[in-house]
């Protein structure tokens, strides 16, 4: 094989892991969304809070550190444990779910029945909160992220396919970042346990009613309020799921809030209503601007990827206004 | 009777304020929080902790005490402006920007208010010439400088020659980062290698296509121009392609431990160039300790304290200090304003043995300004960090740009910017 089709076919592997990186953050959006009608701005910060929230936990950093010295005149940083993984994740998920609580008590409560803008704006708000509490509570260091997940190039795929070049030719074989293999795994897992739900419990079932209909969930007896707190968690869960694979990527500090700008043109692209969407959008998003960067970048000078990634969004913007996979817009007079 | 009393507590309350009003005011527009804080944290802990140390153990300078003055810009160039403005007015002695975005728009402010800046090792490069830009000044050194410092440690690192290697610069793509492309372009016509130009977008957090290409390409060397995000991202995936780290070389905005630290051990060996001390071993830390840190004077909690962007606030203050210093001298008075500040910085001249005074030996390069020279030596080392010790090792001494083929492009750019703005270049 050329090794021009080699490198494209890495290019292509590659784009679809980014993809699944991107997808990651875009599920938590479309979860809200779908059952509430909000766009929740501040899903970025959450899996930047989340992140934050684990890394403290797992090294036993005490919150609220520097406000604590500041009011007491102590000098504590840490209790001087540190916690396992797998609990520190548990408890992680234990804050989020928390936090759900107090945005549903103290802020979406009080909003029901506004207009969408209206929660927008409260979004924005929580986000510019959050990120002031998480810095507040854990400090605006960077923080290095292990959770145990392999990463760098795998050795076994490139000697595997360093002889498909033709004879002679330069190639050093094909390259992919285990932690974007492993990404790809646990994110298959989620849309799949995320599925699961949906269908086969319960409360699934009453999440699906309330983004079908929420005054028919209503008139059937499903509250309204336990499901936006529930529906705030799994996002809250998810932004855990996406703050970790990111995390572990870029070190847990304060630009990953920024990865929400990756997952816009997912929604776009995807819809805001669907999860196989926020999937195959984010796989198409990473493919393309990957792509673009690698056959046209060059010509024009590079760095194409971000907005290349909203031209493409657009593209199908123009011809499925509800995006790939959301519910078709059809409204009669 | 009532207003006599009302005019005696007014004078008393002016009385009261003289010395206030007396102060040496320094402006720390600082980015304690965001997407940047963790290089701008310790840096602004530096620059603060040296003015403390100053006030505690010396009573300030030359009698008079210091105050910075913090503003929070989060690295956003509005809300450096804000600062800018609403700080001025307090006595403001010199800014330090921390930003090449904050800079660019402070130069014609600062220029038309008579305050000026001091954007060391970063900002508007032909800045340089003091003939054109009276009010900035960028000692000791200057992204091009970097550009020719990184070349010249390419070199002896190829034997003495970079006839027909291959250089790539990946650079944010940002004024920043683009600062130092034409001093490569010309120096790879000079030297006969082949640069290639990959710029990442703000803020780089993604950069697979990027390293993808470097990884296709196998160019000899990496020159990294990056910042925040950026910089541990690349330093991450050039670990993870497994590109040999010896000849991955940072500017100096690239080459502290937040950037090092996520990739774990896959850093190992990444080099920057660096105009400052490294590590804790010079004197005035056990200064700093007594003075500041055990006092619970810090600005930070000393975990900072002697990592490369703390060393490097700290060097910026002791730079300021030492101008305002030497203007005191030159208008035989302790306090100085704005433009007698200026002054004192045009004829800074920070010698080795003052930095021993000052218990910074051999902590930066010394600094010699001149009233056509406001970039200073142009000299910087290259620093290597060592994954397992979790410190910088610096592996050469402080090597010189060359300020020959540099000098050219900075007069080319600045006589540019006078004529643009309908500058007339004093005489020096």
């Amino acid at each position: 094989m050329s090794p021009t089709f080699l490198y494209t076919l890495e290019v292509i592997l590659n784009g679809l892991m980014a993809g699944v990186m991107y997808a990651l953050v875009a599920l938590g959006f479309v979860l809200i969304f779908k059952a509430s009608g909000i766009f929740n701005y501040a899903q970025g910060v959450m899996a930047l809070f989340a992140a934050l929230t684990l890394v403290g936990i797992q090294q036993g950093q005490v919150p609220f550190a520097h406000l604590i010295n500041a009011v007491f005149g102590t000098e504590v940083r840490d209790f001087g444990w540190t916690v396992p993984t797998l609990l520190a994740i548990l408890l992680a998920l234990g804050v989020m779910v928390l936090f759900a609580w107090a945005v549903n008590a103290l802020v979406l409560r009080h909003l029901v029945n506004q207009a969408p803008i209206i929660l927008f704006m409260a979004t924005i708000g929580l986000a510019y909160f959050m990120e002031g509490l998480g810095d507040l509570m854990w400090g605006s260091d960077l923080k290095t992220l292990d959770v145990g997940l392999p990463s760098g190039g795998s050795f076994w795929l490139e000697d595997v396919t360093r002889g498909w070049a033709a004879e002679g030719a330069d190639y050093y074989g094909m390259y992919i970042d285990l932690l974007d293999v492993w990404a790809t795994v646990i994110a298959v897992a989620l849309v799949a346990a995320l599925m699961l739900f949906s269908q086969y419990t319960r409360t699934g079932r009453a999440l699906r009613a309330v983004a079908d209909d929420h005054q028919a969930a209503l008139s059937v007896g499903i509250s309204l309020r336990v499901i936006w707190v529930i529906v705030w968690s799994i996002a809250g869960f998810v932004a855990l799921v996406a703050g970790i694979m990111w995390g572990a990527k870029l070190g847990v500090q304060f630009s990953l809030s920024l990865i929400a700008l990756k997952a816009l043109p997912v929604l776009m692209l995807g819809g805001f209503t669907s999860i196989p969407g926020a999937i195959v959008g984010g796989l198409i998003i990473g493919v393309g601007e990957k792509l673009f960067e690698f056959s046209v970048g060059p010509l024009i000078g590079g760095a194409t990827e971000n907005w290349f990634a909203y031209v493409l969004a657009l593209l199908f913007l123009v011809f499925r206004p509800q995006g790939l996979f959301g519910e078709r817009i059809i409204e009669r007079v | 009777m009532r207003l006599t009393r009302q005019a005696a507590a007014l004078a008393a309350a002016l009385l009261a304020a003289g010395p206030a009003m007396a102060e040496l005011v320094f402006p720390s527009l600082d980015y304690r929080t965001g997407p940047f804080a963790a290089s701008g944290i310790p840096f602004a802990d530096g620059y603060t902790d040296y003015f403390t140390l100053l006030n505690e153990r010396d009573g300030g300078i030359g009698g008079e005490m210091t105050r910075v003055l913090p503003c929070e810009t989060g690295y956003n160039t509005e809300k450096g402006v804000e600062c800018y403005e609403a700080t001025k007015g307090e006595g403001a002695l010199v800014y330090q920007p921390l930003s090449t975005g904050i800079t660019y728009q402070l130069i014609p402010k600062a220029s038309a208010d008579g305050i000026p800046i001091h954007s060391m090792g970063y900002g508007r490069t032909s800045a340089a010439n003091g003939t054109v830009f009276e009010w900035v000044f960028n000692y000791p050194g200057n992204y091009w400088d970097a550009a020719s410092i990184m070349t010249q440690h390419a070199k002896d690192m190829s034997d003495g020659s970079l006839q027909g290697k291959t250089i790539a610069l990946l650079h944010h793509n940002s004024a920043y980062g683009k600062e130092p492309i034409r001093t490569l372009e010309t120096l790879a016509e000079r030297e006969g290698f082949d640069l290639t130009l990959i710029p990442v977008d703000s803020p780089g957090q993604e950069q697979k296509s990027q390293w993808l290409q470097i990884r296709r390409e196998r160019p000899d060397f990496v020159f990294f121009w990056g910042w925040g995000v950026m910089n541990q991202v690349a330093i991450q995936e050039a670990a993870n392609i497994r590109y040999p780290m010896e000849n991955f070389i940072g500017v100096w905005w690239s080459g502290a431990e937040p950037d090092v630290m996520p990739a774990g051990k896959g850093a190992h060996g990444y080099k920057s160039v660096n105009f400052t001390g490294v590590g804790t071993d010079f004197p005035i830390f056990d200064d700093i300790r007594t003075h500041v840190v055990d006092k619970g004077l810090a600005a930070g909690d000393g975990s900072s304290v002697g990592q490369v962007q703390y060393n490097r606030g700290l060097y910026a203050a002791m730079l300021a200090a030492e101008a305002a210093r030497t203007a005191q001298e030159i208008h035989g008075t302790s306090a100085i304003n704005a433009a007698q500040m200026r002054d004192g910085m045009e004829a800074l001249n920070l010698t080795e043995d003052r930095m021993a005074e000052l218990g910074m030996p051999s902590f930066g390069p010394a600094v010699e300004v001149s009233c056509a020279n406001h970039a200073g030596p142009g000299v910087a080392l290259v620093q290597q960090w060592d994954a397992e010790a979790r410190t910088w090792t610096p592996i050469t001494d402080f090597i010189a740009a060359d300020r020959e083929l540099i000098q050219k492009l900075i007069d080319e750019d600045s006589a540019a910017y006078a004529a643009e703005n309908g500058i007339t270049p004093r005489d020096c």
